[in-house]
């Protein structure tokens, strides 16, 4: 049976595992703790639970933690998760008070493990305020934001500040996303895992038979968009977009697919005014999915002729990467980190528009050629740049760099 | 024959924190950032994950047609050749006049604030993949089977590196006499500037192929 490494050798190429051996091989040993909030759901963990044993894999000694909060405190990390991202928040006295409590609490718990720790990524503002909790730490602190900091409610931002400066170096995910910090802030775009449920390759009847169970016909042209249900995605103005493109292509179909509505307020108002904009419209689904139902997307992104991330504003947006794996031309909003996956007119076409939208379904349903030649791209696109060896390849270099106090450059013997 | 040791390197890019809205900021920001921001923004875009069209290779190009929607700046500052300069300052001198020149017959636009340009820089880390190559011969197949990061080491970074400033490839290939001058020029002769790393891997090989078969 072939180890991990193998298996993404035999996607991303020998030479790119190679690679990561050798930049490994001089931490060997080193003793690396990832932290965050959560072991399941959520980007942060499904990217450490492949990360973390590929890095034991490649000899370091790899743990990954996570931190333990009350009500009190997940609902104020809640708040500096929106806050972050622009939102305007109040951060009540009391519930700050909690998030401090809290962290001691954690530092306690897990005090012998990153106190010892020679490299510790501390992932996103929830466990943030550890590197302040524990001053006998002898290794390099990261503190990893994977959310877009670019524009931060400036409450919120005063009170993480001082938490995060402290660090060693931190890591964002676009310029764009990064705030003026103190230390090193590396730039370093999130990726997607080909081996995941949500990429692997399906076989035909596994796609038919998703199809049929939601009453898609795979004889007539789809389109899909995968998201959860938010404003910013605009499900409502991909809806106007299918309706103009689809006097032009005949039996065209449309499905939404999104999930957690359940347990956000604002997700089930979203997902009720897509239900009232796709009231009676026989060709439109619209799918709320569970949590886990990675291989139901898989199905229908493979099933699509053209996949849509129609949003007006987004965070990295990597089920734009997911589409382009499959080989799908992907028509996106002209915004964050989609910008970077859809090279204009290369890999889909970036719009601005329902109208745009519409425009750019019509032409690629009737250049198959297109199509065809955009998706191969889009997977080569991805190929080079997007999957996960290429993130840790950059999460070494980074290691690197720290525990050999490099500056530009590092010559290893 | 002494061999060449083959290495390959690892790049990772860190923001400057330095922002530019419009051509003037673009200017200020090359005439004050490091060498290394300025080196990163001609060559580091060849190993780093690639994102804009390329049809530009720098990013200042791409940026003056992507975000301030000016093609003739554009053309102006991609027909600037990194390779041409050995000497980084000269380079950011070049740049700097050839916006300077602009700005007398264009009045300057503010982009949106997510179009900004975001000067960064990069951090390299070398290593040694323990593969030597020992005979010219073999040249072709172990081109063909480097890693990106290897090309990138022995083609663009050894550009950079004194005294001998030209890749090492063509140096190593010099350095065996006579009989293998027509190698060198051949491997010298090859623009990196205007291929990505995975097309010159290929255009290294081939034209080392070609030797050998022109050669018997």
């Amino acid at each position: 049976m072939a180890t991990t490494l193998e298996q993404y050798g035999n996607i991303a190429g020998s030479d790119v595992v190679r690679q990561l051996e050798l930049l490994a091989r001089p931490m060997r040993g080193l003793r690396v703790v990832h932290v965050n909030s959560t072991r399941q759901g959520g980007g942060v963990a499904e990217i450490l639970a492949t990360l973390v044993p590929l890095m034991e894999e490649l000899g370091l000694r790899t743990s990954w933690e996570v931190v333990e909060g009350s009500p009190g405190f997940f609902q104020v990390t809640k708040l500096f998760h929106n806050g972050i991202q622009g939102q305007q928040v109040v951060l009540p006295e009391a519930l700050l008070a909690e998030y401090r409590r809290v962290t001691l609490e954690n530092a306690e718990r897990l005090r012998s493990t990153l106190e010892e720790a020679d490299i510790v990524f501390i992932h996103d503002p929830q466990p943030a305020g550890l590197l302040a909790a524990l001053p006998a730490r002898r290794g390099k602190w990261i503190w990893r934001c994977h959310i877009d900091a670019g524009h931060p409610h400036r409450p919120v931002w005063r009170f993480l500040r001082p938490l995060v400066q402290g660090y060693d170096a931190c890591i964002f995910s676009l310029p764009d996303f990064a705030q003026e910090l103190p230390q090193p802030c590396y730039l370093i775009p999130p990726s997607i895992d080909p081996l995941a449920v949500k990429n692997v390759d399906l076989g035909e009847d596994e796609i038919d038979a998703v199809c049929a169970e939601h009453r898609l016909d795979r004889g007539r042209p789809l389109l899909v968009q995968v998201s959860r249900f938010d404003r910013f995605k605009d499900p409502v103005g991909l809806i106007a977009a299918f309706r103009l493109a689809r006097p032009f292509i005949p039996g065209l179909q449309l499905v939404l697919a999104g999930g957690g509505a359940a347990d956000d307020p604002e997700g089930a108002a979203v997902q009720e005014e897509v239900m009232a904009a796709a009231a009676g419209d026989p060709d439109i689904r619209v799918l709320s999915l569970p949590p886990d139902a990675h291989r139901v997307i898989n199905a229908l992104q493979r099933a699509a002729d053209v996949v849509l991330q129609k949003s007006t504003r987004e965070g990295f947006g990597l089920t734009v990467a997911e589409a382009l794996w499959k080989s799908k031309a992907v028509i996106g909003g002209n915004t964050g980190g989609i910008r970077l996956q859809v090279v204009n007119h290369q890999t889909g076409f970036l719009v601005n528009s329902p109208e745009g939208a519409a425009l750019r379904i019509r032409y690629l349903l009737r250049h198959r050629d297109r199509l065809q030649a955009m998706g191969q791209r889009g997977r080569e696109h991805v190929h080079q740049n997007f999957l996960i060896t290429r993130q840790l390849r950059e999460y070494l270099t980074v290691m690197l760099g720290l525990v050999r106090a490099a500056t530009d450059r590092l010559e290893l013997d | 024959m002494a061999g060449l040791a083959i290495k390959d390197c690892a790049l990772v890019s860190i923001a400057t924190g330095r922002r530019a809205s419009s051509l003037p900021e673009l200017r200020d920001g090359i005439r004050a950032v490091p060498q290394e921001s300025l080196y990163f923004h001609f060559w580091g875009r060849l190993l780093r994950p690639r994102f804009d069209d390329p049809e530009y290779h720098s990013d200042f190009a791409s940026w003056a047609q992507h975000c301030l929607h000016d093609e003739l700046l554009a053309e102006r500052l991609a027909v600037i050749d990194p390779a041409d300069f050995t000497d980084l300052e000269r380079l950011r001198e070049e740049v700097v006049d050839v916006i300077d020149n602009h700005l007398q017959e264009a009045v300057p636009v503010y982009t949106r604030p997510d179009r900004q340009f975001h000067f960064r820089r990069c951090q390299t880390v070398v290593f040694d993949t323990g593969q030597v190559i020992t005979r010219p011969e073999v040249l072709p197949q172990a081109i063909s089977a480097l890693s990106l990061g290897s090309i990138y080491y022995h083609v663009i970074d050894a550009r950079r590196r004194e005294p001998v400033r030209k890749d090492d490839f063509r140096a190593w290939a010099e350095g065996l006499g006579a009989r293998y001058q027509g190698l060198a020029d051949r491997l010298g002769g090859i623009d990196p500037y205007f291929s990505n790393l995975a097309e010159l891997r290929e255009q290294l090989s081939v034209a080392a192929a070609r030797f050998f078969a022109e050669e018997g």
